[in-house]
This record gives C-alpha cells, sequence and structure tokens, in this order.
C-alpha cells in the first residue's frame, strides 16, 4: 500500500504546492495591499457604464444541452480506456469478443449522435 | 498509524467538512463548489482503496462534467436569496426523516459487513487497475456493458426531447449554398454607355 501511495508523492507535493501559493497569494493581498474602500470602487463594474442588473439571469437552455451531451460522450470516451488498455492482453477469442461488444456500444452511440446531428441539437441558432 | 491512515484521515475528514459546507452554504454556487472538493476528496479516497481508474473517472466525469451542470442549474434557477432560506422549518421534519432512515441503514450495513471476512472487492485477474476492469467488463459483463450505452442512448435522446426547441425565422448558414455560389449566379458585367444609366 504505502508503494502505491509514494507513486502519488507527486501528486501530493503539487497540490501542496498549489495550497501554499494560493492561500499565500490571499494573505499578501489581504496584509500588504492598502485597503480603502469606497461605494464606487466595490460596486459592480461593467464597461463604462452602470451595471443594468443582476449576474443572475435566465440563459438559454442551450446551454445546458450541450453540456449533457458532452457528458454523454465523455462517458463513452471513459468506457474506451479500459478496452484499448487490457484489448491486446486478452487470449484471441476474448479479445475478439470484447473489441465487438465495444463496437455494438459505439454503435448504439452513433445512432444517438446521427439522431442529434439530424435534428439540429449541435447548431447554434 | 502509518502514512495510509494519516491520508486517510485527513481526506475523509476534508470530504465530511466539504459535504457539511454543501449543505450549510447559503449562497448555492458555493455550494457546488464545495461539492467539487467533496469530489475530489472521494477520488483521493477511492486511491486510498487502490481503485485508481474510478478515482481518476470520478474526477474526469463529476468534477469535470456533472459539476459544471450542476452549476448551470444553479445559474439558471435565477435565484432569490430570500425566498430560499423560507420555508426551512416547514421541510425540516421530512429532511430528518430522511436522515434518520439514512442513519439506520448505514449501522445496519456496517454491522453486517463486520461478519463478512471476504475482501470488499472481488479477485481480479490484472493487478493493474484499468485492465482488470477492463478484462471483467468487456467480456464477462458485455450485457451490462451494452445497457449502459443504451441508458447512454436514452438520455442523449431524452436530453434532445426536452430542451430542443426551434425557434421559427431564425436564418442559418448554409455552407453547402454559400460554397456552391458562383459569380455567374450573382453578378452581371454591364457595360454602360457614358450618360445613359443602368435599366433594371
Amino acid at each position: 500500500m504505502a508503494a502505491l501511495l509514494l507513486e502519488y508523492l507527486p501528486i501530493v507535493v503539487f497540490m501542496a504546492l498549489a495550497t501554499i501559493l494560493g492561500l499565500g497569494f490571499i494573505l499578501a493581498a489581504a496584509i500588504v495591499a492598502p485597503s480603502n474602500p469606497d461605494a464606487e470602487k466595490v460596486s459592480a463594474y461593467e464597461c463604462g457604464f452602470n451595471a443594468f442588473d443582476d449576474a443572475r439571469m435566465k440563459f438559454d437552455v442551450r446551454f445546458y444541452l450541450v453540456a449533457i451531451l458532452f457528458i454523454i460522450f465523455d462517458l463513452e470516451v471513459a468506457f474506451l480506456f479500459p478496452w484499448a488498455t487490457s484489448l491486446m492482453d486478452m487470449p484471441k477469442d476474448v479479445s475478439i469478443f470484447a473489441f465487438w461488444s465495444m463496437m455494438v456500444f459505439l454503435g448504439v452511440l452513433t445512432v444517438g449522435f446521427v439522431y442529434e446531428w439530424k435534428k439540429g441539437a449541435l447548431e447554434w441558432e | 498509524m502509518g502514512l495510509y491512515d494519516i491520508a486517510f484521515y485527513i481526506i475523509s475528514a476534508i470530504t465530511v467538512l466539504a459535504a457539511v459546507g454543501v449543505v450549510a452554504a447559503r449562497n448555492p454556487v458555493h455550494a457546488v463548489l464545495f461539492l467539487i472538493l467533496a469530489f475530489f476528496n472521494a477520488a483521493g479516497l477511492m486511491v486510498l482503496m487502490g481503485a485508481e481508474f474510478l478515482a481518476m473517472l470520478l474526477v474526469v466525469v463529476y468534477v469535470g462534467a456533472v459539476a459544471v451542470l450542476f452549476l448551470f442549474v444553479v445559474m439558471m434557477l435565477d435565484v432569490d436569496f430570500v425566498r430560499l432560506r423560507q420555508g426551512f422549518a416547514q421541510y425540516l421534519p421530512a429532511g430528518l426523516v430522511g436522515a434518520i432512515v439514512l442513519l439506520v441503514e448505514m449501522l445496519v450495513v456496517t454491522q453486517a459487513a463486520k461478519d463478512i471476512r471476504q475482501p470488499m472487492v472481488a479477485e481480479l485477474r490484472h493487478p493493474e487497475n484499468v485492465r482488470a476492469i477492463g478484462y471483467e467488463l468487456y467480456t464477462d459483463y458485455a450485457f451490462y456493458f451494452q445497457a449502459c450505452g443504451i441508458i447512454l442512448l436514452i438520455a442523449m435522446i431524452g436530453a434532445i426531447v426536452l430542451t430542443l426547441r426551434h425557434h421559427p425565422n431564425v436564418r442559418r448558414q448554409n455552407i453547402a449554398r454559400q460554397v456552391g455560389r458562383r459569380r455567374e449566379d450573382s453578378m452581371e458585367i454591364v457595360s454602360v454607355k457614358t450618360g445613359s444609366g443602368v435599366e433594371e
């Protein structure tokens, strides 16, 4: 177990550095920088004119649709990783089955892809 | 206490604190950010269990995609902070019942798990995580794998059917027409006599 954890040592070092740097900048800004707030300085700034309204507003559901479609293909790619790494080491007959198993999976998702392409879900209006 | 234990306690403590933060944060955007922190630390716990591939998937899929979706939802909600805090007392009993049921279930499971002497993870045919999953998933569990594919297809079609509305009267770019257009279709060269102009 310790050997496995040692493999992750660079990530731990990296995260520690990131934390120290991030906290350092925030603390330095809080301590060193002059703080002299006034109503104009801290109000929301929109280039050249007063802000119209809150940043929170309803926006087009299309953004959401694009995000969902992205997640689905993200998962499809996630399924490809173990397949690609293990396929060549399998016994011949098993690897042929595994290959076609993935092809059917990709085929099913391609049906969905063709559907969304033809529906125009990827186009922006 | 070894290295492993220290890592486990640090990571699980951050996970629990982040989960509390998700519930307690006033601002929904902060709640989502706490949720992302909890996802990251859950990935760390999975690494400690030896499930490295699942940990990476958790980061790629949940942090990279699902958290973005949550942020979209939070931003789309058009949140009214004052109204959001109302009704806390009203929903408290139902929430408490749910929490107690969950707690009892978890206690029962941990009690039952004490009697099981088998390891939680099945025997693997390959020491490497990704390959071990690959050996099992596409062969013995091919039907479940195909079921995943069909569920993803349903999700894709469902999202499109639910949200896609074509606005009428939108002029789209027709690239084939644009590229196929030739000079003769739209231009005419006329030699005009001085002082006479061009007739339509």
